[in-house]
């Protein structure tokens, strides 16, 4: 339908409303002028100086090798994990708390939004109890949600939840009073039914910016599950940077950073390219 | 053309919260199948009259009659056709145009027979999957008056359709309204801002006062139909331009 093909489409500054902790990958390249195949192989580049430096540290004899592994050691390792099958067990614990974090949060707070958007009543009784939570440090309080749900999946599917709860709740309400009230009249002209309303209207108006804050949310909740994983824990990928830290084993610690890494850029990638398949219209504005 | 009343406006007046006085007694009567224009000064309530009787806003004082019948909330057998296109920008062109369709639960079929026979109506099928963003301002228009005909609405009301468009378009687009309009013979009542194009399109002329906004004057343009953009030129139509000038500039 749109012929000019975007990358990865991050939408402008101005319309994303909590891009602090998104990827700007795009955002960081001017877009006016095409990527050559020159400027593709740039970034490859700095990656392979960045690890020859990393070998030639290690190599020197500056540091104990168990304080800077080199990356063919911690390559060994990552290895070594993915062929007895613990690495893919340990990512997948990791990965379902992640997931599940993120619905739980991001249903809880796109039903809450809703309403606060929805309701004065609603945003005058619960914005005050929403921000105070948001300035709740999770890491001081991680402790006592273990203690209040176990050491299993729930504690860690809370700490997920809560902390992709308020970008996502934010976009939202922003998204919904966002709707421009003509629509609105053009609705009611129609005598559309609040049902139709939701689903004609406010859901694919509000689409842009509530896959904005699913962006923010994929990386958020990784933090997340890592910060339940390392306060207490027997599984997950945060649960092995924490063994390995007890164990000198820095090569571990190193090989499930990178995993959880890659774990939260394929999450952020997914969300990406749900907004690609389902914004298209919105491409066509943006342009 | 019959003499009976489809809309009547009763004794409105509008009051806003802060204390603006947009509308202060108008009556009017729109009788079946007529087209009116309504003009006025910028500011008149024209806009806030056009809400009411579409039942979007609840009148201060007086009340809305359809069919005799008075109502207080939106009514589908009322179209309404913003000066925004106001299309859903999600929707493609068909989308847009079936939507109301949709809304009304009409079964797929007859759905898509109809959109497509309003796509042929308003010159725009080949973009039937073209989304708003890339449209012309004069395309948006053209599908926000399908869109608020598909459904056969018994009155349509429009506010400053063409208002965003420029000159030359706006001509065609009056043309082309006339068009439609002979194929869907519909009750009419449309505010613009053009004098020529009122008296282009309407039987009937009302004129508003400043605001508050009254109705001050009703002229009839007793031109013969079909018309289109050649009648600019003749005698009698420059003669009634100007006497529906010479109305409003009296008008107080
Ligand atoms: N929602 C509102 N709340 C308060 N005042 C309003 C509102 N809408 C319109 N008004 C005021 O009421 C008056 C009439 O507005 P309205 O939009 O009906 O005028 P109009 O004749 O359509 O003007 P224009 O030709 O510029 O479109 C204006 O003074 C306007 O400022
Ligand atoms: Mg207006």
């Amino acid at each position: 339908m749109n012929s000019r093909v975007q990358t990865v489409d991050e939408g402008r500054p101005d319309h994303q409303t909590v891009p602090a902790s998104s990827l700007p990958s795009t955002l960081l390249v001017a877009q006016s002028r095409p990527r050559t195949r020159w400027n593709l192989l740039l970034a490859p580049t700095v990656g392979i100086i960045l690890l020859l430096i990393w070998e030639g540290v290690a190599q020197s004899g500056w540091y104990a090798s168990f304080i800077v592994p080199s990356p063919v050691r911690v390559a060994n390792r990552w290895w070594a994990l993915a062929a007895d099958g613990s690495l893919l067990r340990h990512t997948a614990v990791t990965l379902r708390e992640v997931l599940t974090g993120m619905m739980v949060g991001v249903l809880a707070a796109f039903w809450l939004g809703y309403a606060i958007a929805k309701s004065r009543t609603a945003a005058y009784a619960l914005t005050p109890y929403l921000v105070a939570l948001q300035a709740v440090p999770i890491v001081a309080i991680a402790p006592l949600l273990i203690i209040w749900f176990g050491a299993g999946i729930a504690s860690k599917v809370i700490i997920c939840a809560l902390i992709v709860f308020f970008p996502m709740l934010v976009n939202t309400v922003i998204g919904i009073r966002g709707i421009p009230p003509e629509l609105r009249d053009l609705m009611r002209s129609l005598e559309a039914n609040p049902f139709q309303t939701f689903w004609h209207l406010e859901l694919p108006a509000a689409m842009p910016v509530v896959i904005g804050g699913l962006k923010v949310s994929a990386t958020l909740s990784v933090i997340g599950a890592v910060v339940g994983e390392f306060v207490s824990a027997s599984a997950g990928l945060g649960y092995l940077v924490n063994f390995g830290r007890g164990t000198y084993d820095t090569p571990l610690v190193i090989a499930a950073v990178f995993t959880l890494t890659a774990l939260a850029m394929t999450l952020y990638g997914l969300a990406a390219w749900l907004e690609h398949i389902l914004l298209d219209w919105h491409k066509a504005i943006q342009n | 053309m019959s003499d009976q009343t489809i809309l009547a406006a009763e004794q409105i007046s509008h009051l806003y919260p802060d204390g603006i006085h947009a509308l202060d007694n108008v009556t009017l009567r729109l009788a079946c199948e007529s087209f009116v224009c309504l003009v006025g000064p910028s500011g008149c309530g024209k806009s806030t009259l056009l809400r009411i009787l579409a039942g979007l806003l609840p009148p201060g004082a007086g009340h809305v009659l359809l069919d005799e019948q008075p109502i207080t909330q939106p009514q589908r057998r009322i179209g309404i056709v913003f000066q925004k296109a106001n299309l859903l920008p999600w929707r493609t062109v068909y989308g847009n145009l079936s939507l109301p369709l949709e809304l009304a639960g009409m079964p797929v079929a007859e759905r898509d027979e109809r959109t497509l026979a309003m796509l042929n109506l308003i010159n725009l099928e080949e973009f039937a999957d073209t989304y708003p963003a890339s449209l012309s301002g004069g395309m948006a228009q053209r599908i926000a008056i399908g869109r608020a005909l598909i459904h056969d609405p018994q009155v349509l009301l429009l506010d400053e359709p063409f208002g965003a468009l420029d000159a030359l378009t706006r001509e065609q687009m009056s043309e082309e309204l006339l068009r439609i309009w002979a194929r869907h013979r519909k009750t009419v009542l449309m505010v613009t801002h053009s004098i020529p194009e009122a008296v282009l399109l309407a039987d009937r002329v009302l004129v508003m006062s400043p605001r508050p906004g009254r109705i001050v004057a009703d002229v009839e343009i007793p031109l013969s139909r079909p018309r289109s953009l050649d009648l600019l030129h003749r005698p009698d139509f420059v003669a009634l331009t100007e006497r529906l000038r010479h109305s409003i500039r009296t008008a107080h």
